[in-house]
Protein backbone atom coordinates (compact mmCIF):
# COMPACT_ATOMS: atom_id res chain seq x y z
CA UNK A 1 0.00 0.00 0.00
CA UNK A 2 2.71 2.88 0.77
CA UNK A 3 4.56 1.57 -2.01
CA UNK A 4 2.06 2.12 -4.59
CA UNK A 5 1.45 5.48 -3.41
CA UNK A 6 5.11 6.61 -3.42
CA UNK A 7 5.08 5.45 -6.94
CA UNK A 8 2.13 7.40 -8.37
CA UNK A 9 3.89 10.38 -6.50
CA UNK A 10 7.33 9.71 -7.89
CA UNK A 11 5.99 9.33 -11.27
CA UNK A 12 3.78 12.14 -11.31
CA UNK A 13 7.07 14.56 -10.41
CA UNK A 14 8.51 12.64 -12.74
CA UNK A 15 6.47 13.94 -15.66
CA UNK A 16 6.65 17.58 -14.83
CA UNK A 17 9.34 18.36 -17.12
CA UNK A 18 7.91 16.38 -20.07
CA UNK A 19 4.88 18.55 -19.47
CA UNK A 20 6.86 21.49 -19.56
CA UNK A 21 8.53 20.72 -23.20
CA UNK A 22 5.08 19.37 -24.32
CA UNK A 23 2.15 21.35 -25.71
CA UNK A 24 -0.89 23.76 -23.98
CA UNK A 25 -3.56 23.74 -26.21
CA UNK A 26 -5.97 26.04 -25.60
CA UNK A 27 -9.13 27.79 -27.26
CA UNK A 28 -10.65 31.33 -26.85
CA UNK A 29 -12.07 34.05 -28.19
CA UNK A 30 -11.36 37.63 -27.79
CA UNK A 31 -13.99 39.93 -29.49
CA UNK A 32 -13.43 43.56 -27.98
CA UNK A 33 -11.04 44.21 -30.32
CA UNK A 34 -11.90 44.00 -33.96
CA UNK A 35 -9.20 42.66 -36.32
CA UNK A 36 -10.68 43.59 -39.93
CA UNK A 37 -12.26 40.16 -41.50
CA UNK A 38 -12.47 40.44 -45.07
CA UNK A 39 -15.92 38.24 -45.65
CA UNK A 40 -16.03 38.18 -49.12
CA UNK A 41 -12.62 36.21 -49.18
CA UNK A 42 -12.07 33.54 -52.17
CA UNK A 43 -9.83 31.77 -53.24
CA UNK A 44 -8.08 29.14 -56.30
CA UNK A 45 -9.16 25.71 -55.10
CA UNK A 46 -6.67 23.37 -53.61
CA UNK A 47 -5.03 26.23 -51.71
CA UNK A 48 -4.40 26.30 -47.96
CA UNK A 49 -6.35 29.63 -48.42
CA UNK A 50 -9.09 27.85 -49.75
CA UNK A 51 -9.04 24.72 -47.13
CA UNK A 52 -8.92 27.54 -44.19
CA UNK A 53 -11.72 29.95 -45.33
CA UNK A 54 -14.05 27.08 -46.26
CA UNK A 55 -13.04 25.73 -42.76
CA UNK A 56 -13.85 29.15 -41.18
CA UNK A 57 -11.42 27.99 -38.40
CA UNK A 58 -7.62 28.44 -37.92
CA UNK A 59 -4.51 26.91 -35.29
CA UNK A 60 -2.03 29.45 -34.64
CA UNK A 61 1.34 28.79 -32.80
CA UNK A 62 1.59 31.39 -30.40
CA UNK A 63 3.96 32.43 -27.54
CA UNK A 64 2.09 32.33 -24.35
CA UNK A 65 4.77 34.15 -21.89
CA UNK A 66 6.09 36.88 -23.72
CA UNK A 67 4.98 39.92 -22.67
CA UNK A 68 3.65 42.97 -25.66
CA UNK A 69 3.88 40.26 -27.85
CA UNK A 70 2.09 37.07 -26.89
CA UNK A 71 0.68 37.00 -23.67
CA UNK A 72 -1.83 34.57 -22.16
CA UNK A 73 -4.53 37.08 -20.07
CA UNK A 74 -6.58 35.50 -17.05
CA UNK A 75 -9.00 34.66 -19.33
CA UNK A 76 -6.87 31.93 -20.89
CA UNK A 77 -6.58 33.76 -24.30
CA UNK A 78 -3.45 35.46 -25.66
CA UNK A 79 -3.00 39.13 -26.02
CA UNK A 80 -0.15 41.23 -28.20
CA UNK A 81 1.63 42.01 -30.75
CA UNK A 82 1.90 38.92 -32.26
CA UNK A 83 -1.61 37.89 -31.41
CA UNK A 84 -2.79 41.00 -33.39
CA UNK A 85 -0.71 40.20 -36.41
CA UNK A 86 -1.91 36.45 -36.38
CA UNK A 87 -5.66 38.24 -36.59
CA UNK A 88 -4.80 40.46 -39.63
CA UNK A 89 -3.94 37.41 -41.06
CA UNK A 90 -6.77 35.13 -40.47
CA UNK A 91 -8.78 38.62 -41.26
CA UNK A 92 -7.22 37.98 -44.61
CA UNK A 93 -8.92 34.74 -45.17
CA UNK A 94 -12.27 35.70 -43.89
CA UNK A 95 -11.59 33.94 -40.14
CA UNK A 96 -12.87 36.14 -37.47
CA UNK A 97 -10.62 36.47 -34.43
CA UNK A 98 -12.90 33.90 -31.87
CA UNK A 99 -12.80 31.46 -34.67
CA UNK A 100 -8.94 31.17 -34.06
CA UNK A 101 -7.66 28.37 -32.24
CA UNK A 102 -3.94 29.32 -30.02
CA UNK A 103 -1.81 26.69 -29.67
CA UNK A 104 1.21 27.72 -27.14
CA UNK A 105 4.71 27.32 -28.94
CA UNK A 106 8.02 27.71 -27.29
CA UNK A 107 11.16 27.86 -29.13
CA UNK A 108 11.96 24.35 -29.22
CA UNK A 109 8.58 23.26 -30.86
CA UNK A 110 8.01 26.11 -33.38
CA UNK A 111 9.56 23.95 -36.70
CA UNK A 112 7.99 20.54 -35.47
CA UNK A 113 4.86 22.18 -35.71
CA UNK A 114 4.86 23.54 -38.45
CA UNK A 115 6.37 20.18 -40.29
CA UNK A 116 3.81 18.41 -38.40
CA UNK A 117 0.94 20.19 -39.61
CA UNK A 118 -0.28 20.75 -35.67
CA UNK A 119 -0.83 24.88 -36.50
CA UNK A 120 -1.56 26.74 -39.81
CA UNK A 121 1.31 29.11 -39.37
CA UNK A 122 3.48 30.39 -35.89
CA UNK A 123 3.84 33.74 -34.93
CA UNK A 124 6.19 33.67 -32.13
CA UNK A 125 8.66 36.28 -32.10
CA UNK A 126 10.34 34.08 -34.56
CA UNK A 127 13.52 35.26 -35.98
CA UNK A 128 13.86 34.35 -39.50
CA UNK A 129 17.05 32.68 -39.59
CA UNK A 130 19.16 30.71 -42.45
CA UNK A 131 18.96 27.85 -40.64
CA UNK A 132 15.26 27.84 -40.17
CA UNK A 133 14.56 28.74 -43.81
CA UNK A 134 16.23 25.14 -44.25
CA UNK A 135 12.82 23.62 -42.32
CA UNK A 136 9.79 26.15 -43.01
CA UNK A 137 9.21 29.20 -44.85
CA UNK A 138 8.79 32.89 -43.52
CA UNK A 139 6.50 35.39 -44.58
CA UNK A 140 6.96 38.83 -43.49
CA UNK A 141 9.31 40.41 -41.36
CA UNK A 142 6.19 42.20 -39.33
CA UNK A 143 8.92 43.72 -37.19
CA UNK A 144 12.51 43.75 -37.09
CA UNK A 145 14.30 43.95 -33.04
CA UNK A 146 17.39 43.88 -31.85
CA UNK A 147 19.53 42.11 -29.35
CA UNK A 148 19.96 44.65 -26.48
CA UNK A 149 20.94 44.48 -22.84
CA UNK A 150 18.82 45.17 -19.60
CA UNK A 151 20.63 46.22 -16.34
CA UNK A 152 19.61 46.85 -12.79
CA UNK A 153 18.14 50.69 -12.68
CA UNK A 154 21.28 53.24 -12.71
CA UNK A 155 23.05 50.68 -14.43
CA UNK A 156 25.52 50.11 -11.22
CA UNK A 157 28.65 47.71 -12.93
CA UNK A 158 28.48 50.34 -15.94
CA UNK A 159 27.46 47.74 -18.80
CA UNK A 160 27.05 49.87 -21.75
CA UNK A 161 27.52 47.10 -24.61
CA UNK A 162 27.87 43.55 -25.17
CA UNK A 163 31.64 43.47 -25.26
CA UNK A 164 31.12 44.91 -21.27
CA UNK A 165 29.71 41.64 -20.25
CA UNK A 166 32.97 39.90 -20.17
CA UNK A 167 32.99 38.04 -17.05
CA UNK A 168 29.78 39.15 -16.36
CA UNK A 169 26.86 36.78 -15.35
CA UNK A 170 24.29 37.49 -18.41
CA UNK A 171 21.12 35.61 -17.97
CA UNK A 172 18.93 34.69 -20.95
CA UNK A 173 17.03 31.22 -21.92
CA UNK A 174 18.21 28.14 -22.93
CA UNK A 175 17.31 27.40 -26.40
CA UNK A 176 16.88 30.76 -27.79
CA UNK A 177 18.83 32.76 -30.22
CA UNK A 178 19.83 35.66 -27.83
CA UNK A 179 21.91 32.88 -25.55
CA UNK A 180 23.39 31.35 -28.99
CA UNK A 181 24.76 34.83 -30.11
CA UNK A 182 26.26 35.31 -26.46
CA UNK A 183 28.07 32.23 -27.31
CA UNK A 184 29.36 32.71 -30.68
CA UNK A 185 30.65 36.26 -30.73
CA UNK A 186 30.71 37.07 -26.64
CA UNK A 187 32.32 33.67 -25.26
CA UNK A 188 33.67 35.42 -22.19
CA UNK A 189 30.13 36.67 -21.13
CA UNK A 190 29.40 34.16 -18.23
CA UNK A 191 25.98 32.79 -19.21
CA UNK A 192 23.46 32.02 -16.54
CA UNK A 193 20.55 29.84 -18.52
CA UNK A 194 16.56 29.51 -17.43
CA UNK A 195 13.61 28.55 -19.02
CA UNK A 196 11.71 31.77 -19.77
CA UNK A 197 12.71 35.64 -19.20
CA UNK A 198 10.88 36.02 -16.09
CA UNK A 199 13.48 34.19 -14.13
CA UNK A 200 15.64 36.03 -14.97
CA UNK A 201 13.67 39.47 -14.28
CA UNK A 202 14.02 37.58 -11.10
CA UNK A 203 17.46 36.83 -10.63
CA UNK A 204 18.72 40.40 -12.13
CA UNK A 205 16.34 41.91 -9.10
CA UNK A 206 18.00 39.85 -6.22
CA UNK A 207 21.26 39.97 -7.65
CA UNK A 208 22.32 36.78 -8.49
CA UNK A 209 23.10 38.02 -12.09
CA UNK A 210 24.18 41.34 -13.61
CA UNK A 211 22.56 41.22 -16.99
CA UNK A 212 19.34 39.93 -19.12
CA UNK A 213 20.28 40.01 -22.76
CA UNK A 214 17.70 39.17 -25.29
CA UNK A 215 15.37 41.22 -28.45
CA UNK A 216 14.87 44.67 -26.89
CA UNK A 217 11.41 44.59 -27.25
CA UNK A 218 11.05 41.24 -24.83
CA UNK A 219 13.60 43.39 -22.67
CA UNK A 220 10.67 46.36 -22.50
CA UNK A 221 7.91 44.00 -21.52
CA UNK A 222 10.36 42.92 -18.58
CA UNK A 223 10.75 46.06 -18.04
CA UNK A 224 7.03 47.52 -17.94
CA UNK A 225 6.19 45.52 -15.19
CA UNK A 226 9.45 47.20 -13.24
CA UNK A 227 9.93 50.35 -13.84
CA UNK A 228 11.62 51.00 -10.89
CA UNK A 229 14.42 48.29 -10.99
CA UNK A 230 15.23 47.64 -14.38
CA UNK A 231 16.26 49.35 -17.40
CA UNK A 232 17.46 49.19 -20.83
CA UNK A 233 21.19 49.74 -22.13
CA UNK A 234 19.12 51.05 -25.71
CA UNK A 235 22.13 49.61 -28.12
CA UNK A 236 20.83 46.68 -29.73
CA UNK A 237 23.77 44.83 -31.48
CA UNK A 238 21.88 42.34 -33.83
CA UNK A 239 19.21 42.62 -36.22
CA UNK A 240 16.33 39.82 -35.68
CA UNK A 241 13.65 40.30 -38.21
CA UNK A 242 10.19 38.32 -37.08
CA UNK A 243 8.58 36.42 -39.55
CA UNK A 244 5.17 34.19 -39.78
CA UNK A 245 6.20 30.88 -39.96
CA UNK A 246 4.48 28.25 -42.56
CA UNK A 247 4.89 24.52 -43.49
CA UNK A 248 7.96 24.29 -45.82
CA UNK A 249 7.05 24.47 -49.16
CA UNK A 250 3.77 25.97 -49.05
CA UNK A 251 4.81 29.45 -50.96
CA UNK A 252 1.03 30.44 -52.36
CA UNK A 253 0.35 30.52 -48.49
CA UNK A 254 3.19 32.23 -47.77
CA UNK A 255 2.93 34.96 -50.72
CA UNK A 256 -0.90 35.57 -49.51
CA UNK A 257 0.47 36.47 -46.10
CA UNK A 258 2.83 38.70 -47.32
CA UNK A 259 0.13 40.55 -49.62
CA UNK A 260 -2.37 40.87 -46.27
CA UNK A 261 1.01 42.33 -44.57
CA UNK A 262 1.78 44.32 -47.48
CA UNK A 263 -1.88 45.88 -47.28
CA UNK A 264 -1.67 45.95 -43.19
CA UNK A 265 1.52 48.52 -43.49
CA UNK A 266 -0.81 51.02 -45.97
CA UNK A 267 -3.87 51.05 -44.46
CA UNK A 268 -2.83 52.00 -40.86
CA UNK A 269 -4.26 48.29 -39.30
CA UNK A 270 -0.38 47.21 -38.40
CA UNK A 271 -0.02 50.73 -37.07
CA UNK A 272 -2.71 50.07 -34.80
CA UNK A 273 -1.86 46.36 -34.02
CA UNK A 274 1.46 48.02 -33.06
CA UNK A 275 -0.20 50.59 -30.67
CA UNK A 276 -2.65 48.70 -28.87
CA UNK A 277 0.44 46.30 -27.46
CA UNK A 278 3.55 47.18 -27.92
CA UNK A 279 3.52 50.47 -28.81
CA UNK A 280 2.18 51.15 -25.23
CA UNK A 281 5.75 50.59 -23.75
CA UNK A 282 8.04 50.78 -27.21
CA UNK A 283 6.37 54.19 -28.01
CA UNK A 284 5.65 54.85 -31.64
CA UNK A 285 6.09 52.60 -34.30
CA UNK A 286 8.93 51.99 -36.16
CA UNK A 287 8.47 52.21 -40.32
CA UNK A 288 7.53 48.65 -41.48
CA UNK A 289 10.12 46.32 -42.60
CA UNK A 290 10.72 45.58 -46.45
CA UNK A 291 8.73 42.25 -47.25
CA UNK A 292 10.92 39.55 -47.88
CA UNK A 293 9.93 37.17 -50.80
CA UNK A 294 8.84 33.76 -49.74
CA UNK A 295 11.93 32.24 -50.99
CA UNK B 1 22.01 12.18 -37.21
CA UNK B 2 24.79 15.13 -37.49
CA UNK B 3 23.06 17.15 -34.75
CA UNK B 4 23.54 14.30 -32.48
CA UNK B 5 27.06 12.65 -33.47
CA UNK B 6 28.35 16.64 -34.49
CA UNK B 7 27.82 17.04 -31.03
CA UNK B 8 28.45 14.13 -28.61
CA UNK B 9 30.81 16.63 -26.61
CA UNK B 10 27.99 18.77 -25.43
CA UNK B 11 25.72 15.86 -25.01
CA UNK B 12 28.67 14.12 -22.66
CA UNK B 13 29.09 17.50 -20.51
CA UNK B 14 25.39 17.53 -20.54
CA UNK B 15 24.94 13.75 -19.64
CA UNK B 16 27.72 13.93 -16.85
CA UNK B 17 25.88 17.34 -15.27
CA UNK B 18 23.07 15.14 -14.62
CA UNK B 19 24.73 12.44 -13.59
CA UNK B 20 26.90 14.68 -10.84
CA UNK B 21 23.26 16.14 -10.01
CA UNK B 22 22.02 12.74 -9.18
CA UNK B 23 25.12 11.87 -7.42
CA UNK B 24 25.16 14.39 -5.26
CA UNK B 25 21.32 14.18 -4.79
CA UNK B 26 20.82 10.60 -4.39
CA UNK B 27 23.31 10.52 -1.35
CA UNK B 28 22.27 13.59 0.42
CA UNK B 29 18.51 12.15 0.22
CA UNK B 30 19.29 8.84 1.27
CA UNK B 31 21.18 10.30 4.55
CA UNK B 32 18.51 12.47 5.20
CA UNK B 33 15.81 10.49 4.56
CA UNK B 34 17.22 7.64 6.78
CA UNK B 35 17.36 10.34 9.22
CA UNK B 36 13.62 11.02 9.09
CA UNK B 37 12.45 7.70 9.20
CA UNK B 38 14.44 7.23 12.26
CA UNK B 39 12.61 10.19 13.88
CA UNK B 40 9.11 8.78 12.82
CA UNK B 41 9.73 5.57 14.39
CA UNK B 42 11.55 6.73 17.41
CA UNK B 43 9.74 6.76 21.06
CA UNK B 44 10.04 10.57 21.14
CA UNK B 45 6.83 12.38 20.19
CA UNK B 46 7.95 15.37 18.75
CA UNK B 47 10.41 14.45 16.79
CA UNK B 48 7.89 12.23 15.25
CA UNK B 49 5.77 15.41 14.62
CA UNK B 50 9.11 16.45 13.13
CA UNK B 51 9.34 13.67 11.05
CA UNK B 52 5.59 13.42 10.03
CA UNK B 53 5.60 17.49 8.99
CA UNK B 54 8.63 17.29 6.68
CA UNK B 55 7.35 14.44 4.78
CA UNK B 56 3.84 15.53 4.60
CA UNK B 57 5.05 19.19 3.25
CA UNK B 58 7.68 18.10 1.23
CA UNK B 59 6.31 15.19 -0.50
CA UNK B 60 2.99 17.01 -1.49
CA UNK B 61 4.86 20.27 -2.82
CA UNK B 62 5.23 19.82 -6.34
CA UNK B 63 9.08 19.87 -7.61
CA UNK B 64 9.08 23.24 -9.48
CA UNK B 65 7.68 24.93 -6.25
CA UNK B 66 10.70 23.72 -4.07
CA UNK B 67 13.46 24.80 -6.98
CA UNK B 68 11.56 28.10 -7.25
CA UNK B 69 11.65 29.01 -3.24
CA UNK B 70 15.48 27.58 -2.85
CA UNK B 71 16.78 29.70 -5.94
CA UNK B 72 14.62 32.85 -5.85
CA UNK B 73 13.17 33.16 -2.60
CA UNK B 74 15.96 32.39 -0.32
CA UNK B 75 18.08 35.36 -1.62
CA UNK B 76 14.71 37.48 -0.81
CA UNK B 77 15.80 36.66 2.67
CA UNK B 78 19.30 37.27 2.49
CA UNK B 79 20.77 33.89 1.81
CA UNK B 80 21.72 33.02 -1.43
CA UNK B 81 22.83 29.93 -2.86
CA UNK B 82 24.48 29.59 -6.03
CA UNK B 83 22.35 28.01 -8.50
CA UNK B 84 23.92 24.76 -8.85
CA UNK B 85 23.87 24.28 -4.59
CA UNK B 86 20.33 25.15 -4.59
CA UNK B 87 19.73 22.56 -7.51
CA UNK B 88 21.03 19.99 -5.56
CA UNK B 89 19.46 20.83 -2.33
CA UNK B 90 16.19 21.13 -3.79
CA UNK B 91 16.57 17.52 -5.36
CA UNK B 92 17.89 16.17 -1.95
CA UNK B 93 15.14 17.97 0.11
CA UNK B 94 12.41 16.41 -2.63
CA UNK B 95 13.63 12.90 -2.84
CA UNK B 96 14.30 12.32 1.01
CA UNK B 97 10.36 12.77 1.59
CA UNK B 98 10.41 9.75 -0.57
CA UNK B 99 13.33 7.89 0.32
CA UNK B 100 11.97 8.30 4.43
CA UNK B 101 8.69 6.78 3.98
CA UNK B 102 9.84 3.64 1.87
CA UNK B 103 12.41 3.42 4.74
CA UNK B 104 9.84 3.45 7.46
CA UNK B 105 7.86 0.90 5.83
CA UNK B 106 11.48 -1.45 5.59
CA UNK B 107 11.32 -0.45 9.55
CA UNK B 108 8.12 -1.69 10.07
CA UNK B 109 8.98 -5.17 8.07
CA UNK B 110 11.40 -6.23 10.54
CA UNK B 111 9.82 -8.14 13.25
CA UNK B 112 9.57 -6.66 16.42
CA UNK B 113 11.30 -9.76 18.32
CA UNK B 114 14.24 -8.41 16.76
CA UNK B 115 14.19 -4.91 18.39
CA UNK B 116 12.71 -6.41 21.45
CA UNK B 117 15.62 -8.87 21.85
CA UNK B 118 17.99 -6.01 21.04
CA UNK B 119 16.45 -3.92 24.30
CA UNK B 120 16.66 -7.07 26.00
CA UNK B 121 20.40 -7.51 25.94
CA UNK B 122 20.86 -3.56 26.66
CA UNK B 123 20.73 -1.63 22.88
CA UNK B 124 19.61 1.83 23.45
CA UNK B 125 17.47 2.93 20.63
CA UNK B 126 19.82 4.56 18.27
CA UNK B 127 22.32 1.20 19.02
CA UNK B 128 18.78 -1.03 18.19
CA UNK B 129 18.59 0.86 14.93
CA UNK B 130 22.04 0.78 13.87
CA UNK B 131 23.01 -2.52 14.41
CA UNK B 132 19.74 -5.04 14.65
CA UNK B 133 16.88 -2.84 12.70
CA UNK B 134 18.30 -0.72 9.85
CA UNK B 135 20.39 -3.27 7.94
CA UNK B 136 17.34 -5.94 7.60
CA UNK B 137 15.29 -2.86 6.92
CA UNK B 138 17.18 -1.44 3.60
CA UNK B 139 17.21 -5.38 2.53
CA UNK B 140 13.68 -5.31 2.12
CA UNK B 141 13.38 -1.45 0.41
CA UNK B 142 15.92 -2.01 -2.45
CA UNK B 143 12.94 -2.07 -5.00
CA UNK B 144 11.19 0.69 -4.37
CA UNK B 145 14.36 2.89 -3.33
CA UNK B 146 15.11 2.13 -7.15
CA UNK B 147 12.04 3.54 -8.32
CA UNK B 148 12.93 6.70 -6.10
CA UNK B 149 16.00 7.56 -7.75
CA UNK B 150 15.11 6.57 -11.49
CA UNK B 151 12.30 8.98 -10.83
CA UNK B 152 14.93 11.79 -9.69
CA UNK B 153 17.35 10.97 -12.53
CA UNK B 154 13.86 12.26 -14.26
CA UNK B 155 13.18 15.16 -12.18
CA UNK B 156 16.83 16.39 -12.20
CA UNK B 157 15.69 17.97 -15.60
CA UNK B 158 13.85 20.84 -13.45
CA UNK B 159 17.17 21.95 -12.67
CA UNK B 160 17.82 22.58 -16.21
CA UNK B 161 15.14 25.62 -15.90
CA UNK B 162 16.84 27.29 -12.79
CA UNK B 163 20.66 27.63 -14.02
CA UNK B 164 21.98 24.19 -14.54
CA UNK B 165 23.04 22.97 -18.29
CA UNK B 166 22.29 19.64 -17.83
CA UNK B 167 21.15 16.92 -20.40
CA UNK B 168 17.74 18.38 -21.08
CA UNK B 169 19.37 21.96 -21.50
CA UNK B 170 22.33 20.75 -23.88
CA UNK B 171 18.64 19.81 -25.73
CA UNK B 172 17.19 22.84 -26.24
CA UNK B 173 20.49 24.49 -26.84
CA UNK B 174 21.00 22.06 -29.59
CA UNK B 175 17.87 22.71 -30.79
CA UNK B 176 18.32 26.37 -31.95
CA UNK B 177 21.70 25.63 -33.77
CA UNK B 178 19.74 22.58 -35.59
CA UNK B 179 16.21 23.36 -35.95
CA UNK B 180 16.37 21.30 -38.74
CA UNK B 181 16.55 18.26 -36.28
CA UNK B 182 14.89 18.89 -33.72
CA UNK B 183 13.14 15.94 -32.92
CA UNK B 184 16.54 13.79 -33.54
CA UNK B 185 18.34 16.31 -30.91
CA UNK B 186 15.92 15.53 -28.04
CA UNK B 187 15.11 11.69 -29.35
CA UNK B 188 19.20 11.98 -28.41
CA UNK B 189 18.78 13.53 -24.74
CA UNK B 190 15.91 10.56 -24.60
CA UNK B 191 18.39 8.25 -25.41
CA UNK B 192 21.11 9.33 -22.99
CA UNK B 193 18.16 9.59 -20.22
CA UNK B 194 17.87 6.18 -20.89
CA UNK B 195 21.46 4.68 -20.77
CA UNK B 196 21.34 6.62 -17.14
CA UNK B 197 17.77 4.87 -15.75
CA UNK B 198 18.15 1.49 -17.13
CA UNK B 199 21.87 1.29 -15.51
CA UNK B 200 20.44 2.36 -12.52
CA UNK B 201 17.96 -0.17 -12.74
CA UNK B 202 20.62 -3.09 -13.54
CA UNK B 203 22.46 -1.94 -10.51
CA UNK B 204 19.60 -1.65 -8.22
CA UNK B 205 18.95 -5.32 -9.77
CA UNK B 206 22.23 -6.74 -8.72
CA UNK B 207 22.02 -5.29 -5.61
CA UNK B 208 18.44 -7.06 -4.46
CA UNK B 209 19.90 -10.27 -5.51
CA UNK B 210 23.24 -9.40 -3.81
CA UNK B 211 21.52 -8.66 -0.37
CA UNK B 212 18.22 -11.30 -0.69
CA UNK B 213 17.92 -13.77 2.24
CA UNK B 214 18.66 -17.16 1.44
CA UNK B 215 15.17 -18.84 2.16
Amino acid sequence: MPVSRFRRASIAAATVPLLALGVAACGGSDSKKDATVTSTASFAAGTTMARLNKAGAVTVGTKFDQPLFGLRNLKGVPEGFDVEIAKLVAGGLGIKPEKIKWVESVSANREPFLQQGRVDYVVATYTMSPKRMKVVDFAGPYYTAGQDIMVKKGNPLGITGPEKLAGKRTCSVEGSTPAQNIRDSYPQAKLTLFDVYTKCADALKNGQVDAVTTDNVILLGLISKDKESFELVKKPFTKEPYGIGVKQGDTAFCTFINTTLKKAFDDGSWKKAWDDTAGKVAGEAPSPPTLGNCQ
Amino acid sequence: MDAIFGNLDLYLRGFLETLRLSVLAAAGSLLLGTLLAAFRVSPIPPLRALGATYVEIVRNTPLTVVFFLLAFGLPQVGLTLGFYAAAVAALTLYTAAFVCEVVRSGINSVSTGQAEAARAIGFTFPQTLRHVVLPQAFRTVVPPLGNIYIAMVKNSAIAGAFGVSELLGVGKRLTVTNPDAVIEVLLGVGVAYLVLTLSLGLFFGVLERRVAIAH
